[in-house]
């Protein structure tokens, strides 16, 4: 029920910078619609409400967002230099990684995040295991921990605070 | 000033779109070719709906530029993280000059 409440707010904000107007028709049909797809789809939104009550999270996810932004950035520059490059300096291979992150919302982030950095992209997750197995463009190390090092760690510490 | 920075943004977009379209025609196999599309497109959309929103200023048009940059940084990581994915279990080989291939080991067992 929780779940569903969040799912109503953020569905109904979400309407309301869409719409870009405070006329009571726009809001009726923007609570009707919102409440409908928070009926249908509000138990798969989050499996730990809770977690929406901390306000250390959110300034955890600021930080996040920046630093995220700059590796996107890096990550941009490296590609667009092999893609002109004449030679096409490819070393690619998929590798394994570790992570300790067990939640799904962390996970996808996670996954997405790596996506986005510097040469590498995520090819499926094992979440049993709590290993990804990630495509690189440059591999360095074909070792699991120091592979794990090099791409894993400086987002999984921040996303860890976030999320779990 | 604020027209300035908001054509810089686009141009910065536009150089990385195209960057990123080449290394789709430039790169040997299917995993190389979805780093450079996902990586270059998606920034360089991004990058453009921010320039956009810079130069409309906050105003409706300018929250919706917000709101089509957050859900192409949240769907395209996703969407090529399937296609990759899919790719290799429909039998796609990984480029002959690859170095390693921890992912066949997981699929033998």
């Amino acid at each position: 029920m929780k779940s569903r409440t969040i799912l109503l707010i953020l569905g109904f904000i979400v309407w309301l910078l869409l719409t870009g107007s405070l006329d009571w028709q726009h809001l009726i049909i923007g609570l009707i619609v919102s409440g409908f797809v928070a009926y249908l789809t509000g138990e798969l939104f989050t499996q730990r409400p809770n977690l929406f009550f901390h306000p250390q999270r959110y300034f955890w996810f600021l930080y996040y967002i920046p630093l995220f932004l700059w590796e996107c950035f890096k990550s941009n520059i490296d590609v667009a230099l092999r893609v002109i490059h004449p030679n096409k300096p490819l070393n690619p291979g998929i590798v394994k990684v570790e992570t300790t992150l067990r939640n799904d919302t962390a996970l996808t982030f996670l996954a997405n995040s790596i996506t986005l950095t510097p040469g590498t992209l995520t090819v499926d997750i094992d979440k049993e295991k709590g290993c990804l197995y990630i495509h690189w463009i440059d591999v360095k190390t074909t070792d699991v921990e120091k592979a794990t090092e090099m791409i894993v760690k400086r987002f999984e510490r921040i996303l860890k605070k976030i999320f779990e | 000033m604020i027209e300035v920075i908001g054509i810089i943004f686009i141009v910065m977009g536009l150089v990385f779109d195209f960057l990123g379209c080449l290394g789709l025609v430039r790169f040997p196999d299917v995993y190389n070719r979805l780093q450079a599309s996902t990586k270059c497109v998606t920034f360089g959309t991004a990058s453009i709906l921010f320039g956009t929103y810079v130069m409309v200023g906050f105003n409706p048009t300018g929250i919706k530029c917000i709101l089509a940059l957050i859900f192409v940084l949240l769907t395209s990581p996703t969407a090529s993280h399937a296609l990759a994915r899919a790719s290799y279990k429909g039998g796609i080989k990984l480029w002959e000059k690859s170095k390693c291939d921890f992912y066949s080991q997981k699929n033998k067992v």
